[in-house]
């Protein structure tokens, strides 16, 4: 029994990510069927990246329903989605990507397929960091918005062109379960299938790729890490700069400088790694 | 220690402010608008178009 607690405790992040992908995405019977859940729990929004069209999905993607709001003729601002954006950045910023996020536990898990060489970033990755918040802008808010048609309805930019997410948990589960969608495949789904190939390839050769450089919902979580209640803290009389945190950090993040970087996800290695226990979070008594 | 309870009037400003909008939203209706989004299968997030 102590054995079963030491090695939950030691998974602790991985067995929350499973736990909520898992209640998240409790209709089993969709999978099965190629129908996806019809209830009144889809007018809440989950904290994480999660399609709603995934035939297991009991909540709403947030950045899907930020657009669906947002290219709604009747709405020019999104108050639901945003409120909920808001409440839960200020609570606990990116740990949402770290712990609650099931298209953060695909790639954890993709990850920890064995490859030639590892890397720790990828070329560029000053400026491909950027990229997320261009398509926040553009994708998510700025072309739902105004790129209409001639009865005021916009699209999904982000979810129609980009969300590998979409095409993982619910194209190609209800693509392969309904003859209807099998018909309907063009050009698109290709597009977004080649998207996922090429995420899958690089999720096993760099940690998270979707979420540094691509995710708009990590790209506004991480405003809030700074200010969020939940943040990391260095205690610098104990810090003595040694990097073991940003060695451990597979993000690479400075922890030791920029304890609330807007990248980090709250993984908290850097914590357990640090030789000082110079890093703590808010919620933890100081020692 | 000043500025980490200023952080955390920022947090709890947004979070109230959060609420507010939230509220706002239900009595606007959106809440409906994501529903409907969500029940019917989103042929643009699936890649069908």
């Amino acid at each position: 029994m102590a054995k079963l607690f030491s090695t939950l405790k030691k998974h602790a992040r991985l067995c929350v990510q499973v736990a909520v992908a898992a209640l998240t995405n409790g209709y089993l019977i969709g999978f099965v069927k190629g129908k996806i859940f019809t209830g009144k729990t889809k007018q809440l929004c989950v904290p994480g990246l999660n399609c709603y069209s995934c035939p297991g999905a009991l909540g709403s993607c947030p950045i899907g329903s930020l657009q669906a709001t947002l290219g709604s003729r009747d709405y020019k601002f999104a108050f639901y989605v945003v409120g909920f954006l808001m409440i839960v950045g200020a609570l606990v910023g990116r740990f949402v990507c770290g712990w609650l996020c099931p298209f953060g536990l695909i790639q954890d898990l993709l990850y920890k397929i064995p490859f030639v060489k590892k890397l720790r970033k990828l070329p560029g990755d000053r400026w491909l960091k950027w990229i997320k918040y261009i398509l926040l802008a553009g994708f998510v808010i700025l072309l739902p918005l105004f790129a209409v048609d001639i009865i005021g309805q916009g699209q999904p930019w982000f979810c129609k062109y980009i969300c590998p997410a979409g095409t993982l948990e619910g194209g190609i589960p209800l693509v392969l379960l309904n003859k209807e969608l099998q018909a309907a495949i063009g050009w698109l789904f290709a597009w977004k299938n080649l998207l996922l190939v090429l995420l899958i390839f690089l999720s096993i050769l760099v940690y998270r790729p979707f979420c540094r450089y691509l995710c708009p919902l990590g790209a506004i979580y991480g405003l809030f890490n700074p200010i969020a209640f939940y943040r990391y803290k260095v205690d610098k009389e104990k810090c003595t700069g040694c990097k073991a945190c940003q060695k451990t950090c597979k993000l690479d993040i400075p922890v030791y400088q920029k304890p609330n970087s807007m990248d980090c996800i709250r993984c908290g290695a850097c914590k357990r790694a640090c030789p000082h226990h110079a890093i703590s979070s808010t919620i933890e008594k100081e020692e | 220690m000043n500025w980490i309870k200023r952080k955390n009037i920022a947090a709890l400003l947004l979070v109230v402010l959060g609420i507010s909008f939230v509220v706002i939203g239900v009595a606007r209706g959106e809440n409906q608008t994501v529903l409907t989004k969500a029940i019917n299968i989103c042929l643009e997030c699936i890649g069908i178009g």
